[in-house]
């Protein structure tokens, strides 16, 4: 145990150790931990805003949902009631066809009838003509008696 | 144990394991290990035996500077190999390891240490890993560094450089220097001195004061030295009591003590860190 030159020797080599630790050492690495820091904190920010997005996105997308599903139901509304008065006017225009085809109908079987009354009508006039004919046996002057038939058919 | 022929007595084998291997110059005159006499001017040699003593201050203690500058080196290369290749991604393993010890020693560093010197830390590292490597030896069993050196022909071989008070004093006065010249940067030399004479009296007792805290100033770097070599010596001597046991019974005794050991050697390496950082502390502070 003698204090000699040792004591110096290793107060130089401990003074090179540390110069060169605060040089090459120290500063290179507690560099990387505070970046390493600094990316760890900027990463949980990030996680926390994506979090508030999503649920921001969330938030929206049943808002967007719930505005669809109500549009919807009210398209079906429409439909539903657009589809009623379709039938409706179908309907109304099916009678109104079926009220237009009676009357033609109608007015024809009239107008036929009329023709074939008209027709028996002249058919009579000549009929009792020619009877009056022959019960008479006589020649009636068709002129003066032409008159008188219509008359009578006229009444038929 | 039989380092040498197996002809060892115990108390030889003791302090032959308890001296350095030291390089210095034998003046003129000195008897010889051998029984002869040195020459005219004197020799430089290595000791043998006692001779270390008749050397004086002018010897230095070859292994002591070996082994402290092979461990030195052996930190600065592992942590600068991962300062070069930090990376504030992913760290890899030794990366990790090495991140570990830094925050560690920065956590003690901001917990003790207020004010701002980007020498501070560092300091502590080096001290820290450095005397933790050199406690570290202690843990290789006493016998097997110096008995490869002895096979190459070097007599004396110790490999724990905190068992040798010239070490951990070299480092206690370097702190010393350190707390000597940030007292004085930071609160000039007229309040240092202010310091040293005007507490804890009041000026009236001026010489009182002076003698009390220079005893207190004196006693940091005294007690960093003898503690941690204390401590180390102890631990070492025990280890070679142990290895003087039979082979087969040493490890009922060695192996206790070695684990035990493990907490002695960070402990200390810790100790010396934390006054260091805490004299540090004390240099900036005013009183």
């Amino acid at each position: 145990m003698n204090i000699n030159l040792t004591i110096i020797g290793q107060a130089i080599a401990f003074f090179i150790f540390v110069v060169f630790c605060m040089k090459y050492v120290w500063p290179p690495i507690t560099a990387a931990l505070a970046e390493r820091k600094k990316k760890i904190a900027e990463g949980l920010d990030a996680a926390d805003r994506a979090e508030r997005d999503l649920q921001l996105a969330q938030e929206k997308a049943t808002e967007n949902m719930r505005k669809g599903k109500e549009e919807a139901a009210a398209i079906i509304e429409q439909a539903n009631k657009r589809a009623n008065q379709i039938v409706e006017e179908a309907k109304e225009k099916a009678v109104e066809e079926a009220g237009r085809v009676k009357a033609a109908a109608t007015a024809e079987l009239e107008q036929e009838v009329n023709q074939a009354r008209e027709a028996l009508r002249g058919q009579v006039a000549t009929l009792a003509l020619s009877g009056a004919e022959k019960i008479l046996e006589a020649s009636i002057d068709e002129k003066a008696h032409a008159q008188l038939v219509e008359k009578l058919a006229a009444e038929l | 144990m039989a380092s040498e022929g197996g002809t060892l007595t115990s108390s030889e084998y003791i302090s032959h394991h308890l001296t350095n291997l030291t390089f210095g110059k034998l003046s003129e005159g000195t008897t010889r290990y051998d029984g002869s006499v040195v020459g005219e001017g004197g020799t430089w040699t290595f000791a043998h035996g006692t001779e270390a003593a008749d050397m004086g201050f002018w010897a230095i203690n070859v292994d002591t500077m070996g082994w402290s500058i092979v461990l030195g080196v052996l930190f600065l290369w592992l942590f600068s190999k991962v300062a070069k290749t930090a990376t504030s991604g992913v760290p890899g393993s030794t990366q990790n390891f090495v991140e570990t010890i830094i925050e560690f020693v920065d956590e003690n560093v901001k917990g003790i240490f207020h004010h701002k010197n980007p020498m501070i830390a560092p300091l502590s590292l080096t001290i820290f890993v450095w005397i933790f490597l050199m406690n570290t030896m202690d843990l290789i069993p006493v016998d097997w560094i110096p008995f490869i050196a002895s096979e190459m022909g070097i007599s004396y071989m110790k490999v724990v450089p905190t068992t040798d008070v010239n070490a951990t004093a070299g480092m206690a006065l370097s702190v010393f220097a350190l707390i000597i010249y940030y007292s004085i940067k930071q609160k000039g030399l007229g309040g240092f001195l202010a310091e040293l004479s005007f507490q804890p009296l009041g000026k009236w007792m001026l010489p009182f004061n002076l003698f009390l805290e220079l005893v207190g100033l004196l006693a940091k770097p005294i007690s960093l030295a003898l503690r941690l070599f204390g401590n180390m010596y102890a631990g070492e001597m025990i280890f070679i009591l142990i290895a003087l046991l039979p082979f087969w019974a040493q490890w009922v005794l060695s192996v206790p003590w070695a684990i035990f050991h493990i907490l002695v050697i960070t402990l200390q390496a810790f100790i010396f860190m934390v006054l260091t950082i805490v004299y540090m502390a004390m240099a900036y502070d005013h009183h």
